[in-house]
């Protein structure tokens, strides 16, 4: 895999919020393959926007989101429903696990819905299991927490650690992940940062990580201001 | 994951909510099919307070008439039958059975019914239920009564009682025929039909009560007692109207036409099924009522359950969202909504259904006893339509929140903290 092929590309992305006060506009981004991006902006720059953008959540004013060279606005909602579970995996700053599940069975809710991921995280359900323990142990969550406790009965810490091998597991081209260690203090964050890298790599998955705290920077392979604050329209 | 799995598992965690929609549903599937049955049961328990009989035979009238005052017992018979007449209809090839009836004496305002046993054998009701005794036997002795259940239960008699039957049907000082008491031989259990408020007694029996009458009154210097009376010969000489069973239903408009051109006297014979329906559409104003009251019920209860459902429905946006962020397609969401309301809907028909099932095996005799009502247990003809209904309108109203989701979650799971 060579780092000189594309992963992610705006151009010329602008977004308008729909009560018309507000616009963002971005300067064109892009990423390559098995890169992380470490995007830093202050509150209130919109930088979940950007996610949306990214994932293809919401549909920008103006511009164009190409993930793998491929646009989305050229896609249906239903294909890119179906890109987004084959190619994203996505680290909520609410972690959004459901809490009725075991780790395990939140972790394999990642894959649940892309044959791709499926076929990547092992095939059968015991393979996809068996690497979703994988995954939570390599994350720092031993055995003896994902076996016997209900998801909504973790730490903080804990459910970070299942919302990450979530995004994960079969391997997406692309993490996005949105303030996912705002909860944690200084220490755990690096450790955790550390670990979620390292699995990246393996996978060869690309990062874009937005955070407000310019400290995790050095983690990254690069740093992006995102320079355009909300802007009068 | 399953699907299916997954909303089992989500339940799992909304138990109380979950029981209490199920509640809910089955609440609404109790009260629809509940008054579906009552009303049904009505109009079946009126149509076949005499069932099995294939012909009622009496003097000329109109057909309701003749119902009402001989199966009814309400009104007077214009005329009567000859002994000889019945005799003839007897005789007829295609009769299997006849059951006479005799009215025209009371007792405290019951009607009583001099008939024979076979009474006992041939009268049917409801769905071809024959009449049961709750104590006691049949009449065997020249004067033995069987008395209906409403007469047992308003008269507080039982069985060996003693009772004296009045001249006439009604009314103040009604001459009675003290000589001859009569002794309860047998209390019938509840029928629902106006054999509930009858006195059952022989035809021998009426003849004997009336030896020493003639007009309507007591000849006086030729009063027989009622031993003397067994001693003569009481062969009735003419009779209300007769019961008539035919070895073949496909001889019912034969023997019909042939007792209605009956050269010898004016009779008339109806096919009851038909004379009770002609009666239900005079009383059949009490049905449009339930009809009114059913559907009441069904806006209620319908609109009691889409309210639970999507108040349920409303607590899963946020596992929605985190589904649609994982990769959930928007048809996934649908159907596990749609999915969870259709399962919500089922399990609240089968409870409902369950609930009703118990309840009317528990009132069954109550209502019986108290308003003459018979429930059945079988589901009404209507009841697997209303249950479709329901179940797709169950299922409709996981499409609303389905609707919803199919809009929204997607953002909500990115953005919205919920």
């Amino acid at each position: 895999m060579s780092a000189a092929q594309p992963l992610l590309r705006t151009r010329a992305l602008r977004h308008f919020w729909p009560d018309g006060g507000h616009a963002l506009a971005l300067e064109d981004l892009a990423a390559a393959r098995g890169e992380s991006l470490f995007l830093h902006g202050p509150s209130g720059s919109g930088k979940s926007t950007l996610l949306g953008l990214l994932a293809g959540v919401l549909a920008p004013s103006s511009g164009d989101v190409l993930i793998l060279e491929t646009s989305f606005s050229s896609m249906s909602a239903a294909a890119r429903d179906r890109f987004r579970a084959n190619h994203l995996g996505y680290i909520f700053q609410q972690f959004n696990l459901l809490p009725f599940l075991t780790p395990i069975e939140n972790v394999l809710l990642g894959c649940a819905w892309s044959a791709e991921r499926k076929k990547r995280a092992g095939g059968t359900h015991v393979r996809m299991a068996a690497e979703a323990q994988r995954l939570l142990s390599s994350l720092g969550l031993g055995a003896h927490v994902w076996s016997r406790t209900k998801t909504g009965e973790l730490s903080v810490g804990q459910q970070q650690r299942v919302a990450a091998a979530r995004a994960l597991i079969g391997g997406p081209a692309l993490l996005l992940a949105d303030e996912p260690t705002s909860a944690l203090d200084a220490s755990s964050r690096d450790a955790f940062l550390k670990l979620l890298l390292e699995e990246c790599a393996i996978y060869g998955t690309g990062v874009v990580f937005v955070s407000h705290d310019l400290a995790l920077a050095r983690h990254f392979d690069r740093t992006v201001a995102l320079a355009s604050a909300p802007v009068e329209s | 994951m399953r699907l299916l799995s997954l909303t089992l598992k989500s339940m799992r965690q909304r138990k109380a909510g979950v029981a209490l929609t199920v509640f809910t549903v089955a609440l609404s599937v109790f009260l629809l099919l509940g008054v579906e049955r009552v009303r049904t049961d009505a109009r079946l328990g009126f149509a076949s307070t005499v069932s099995g009989t294939d012909l009622l035979v009496g003097a000329r009238s109109g057909p309701v008439t003749l119902l009402l005052y001989s199966i009814f017992h309400v009104g007077e018979a214009t005329n009567n039958i000859t002994w000889k007449s019945y005799q003839d209809i007897r005789a007829m090839p295609e009769v299997a059975w006849t059951v006479p009836l005799s009215l025209g004496d009371s007792h405290r305002g019951f009607r009583v019914t001099g008939t024979n046993s076979d009474f006992f054998v041939h009268y049917h009701y409801g769905r071809g239920n024959a009449l049961a005794f709750a104590s006691g036997q049949p009449f065997s002795d020249l004067y033995d009564a069987v008395i209906g259940s409403e007469v047992a239960h308003q008269l507080r008699y039982k069985v060996g009682d003693r009772i004296v039957l009045s001249h006439g049907l009604g009314g103040a000082n009604l001459a009675t025929h003290a000589d001859k008491p009569f002794r309860v031989s047998g209390v019938l259990a509840p029928t629902g039909t106006p054999v509930d408020a009858s006195i059952a007694v022989s035809l021998e029996a009426i003849e004997a009560i009336h030896v020493d009458w003639h007009s309507g009154i007591r000849l006086p210097g030729m009063e027989a007692s009622a031993e003397q009376a067994r001693h003569m010969d009481l062969t009735p000489k003419a009779i209300t109207a007769t019961l008539v069973g035919l070895h073949s239903r496909l001889s019912a408009f034969a023997v019909q036409s042939a007792i209605n051109d009956y050269p010898e006297e004016p009779l008339l014979a109806v096919l009851p099924g038909v004379a009770l329906g002609e009666l239900w559409h005079l009383v059949g104003t009490a049905e449009s009522a339930l009809r009114v009251v059913s559907a009441m019920v069904l806006l209620v209860g319908m609109s009691g359950m889409l309210t639970a459902l999507l108040g349920m429905l409303g607590e899963r946006r946020r596992e929605m969202a985190v589904l649609r962020a994982v990769g959930a397609s928007t048809r996934t969401v649908f159907a596990l909504l749609v999915m969870e309301s259709t399962l919500l809907t089922a399990a609240g028909m089968i409870a409902g259904v369950v609930l009703l099932d118990a309840t009317t095996a528990v009132a069954h005799n109550y209502l019986l006893a108290t308003a003459g009502l018979v429930i059945d247990q079988n589901p009404a003809p209507g009841e697997w339509l209303l249950l479709v209904v329901v179940l797709a309108l169950g299922s409709l109203a996981g499409c609303i929140p389905g609707w919803i989701a199919y809009r929204r979650s997607l953002a909500d799971g990115l953005q919205v903290r919920l």
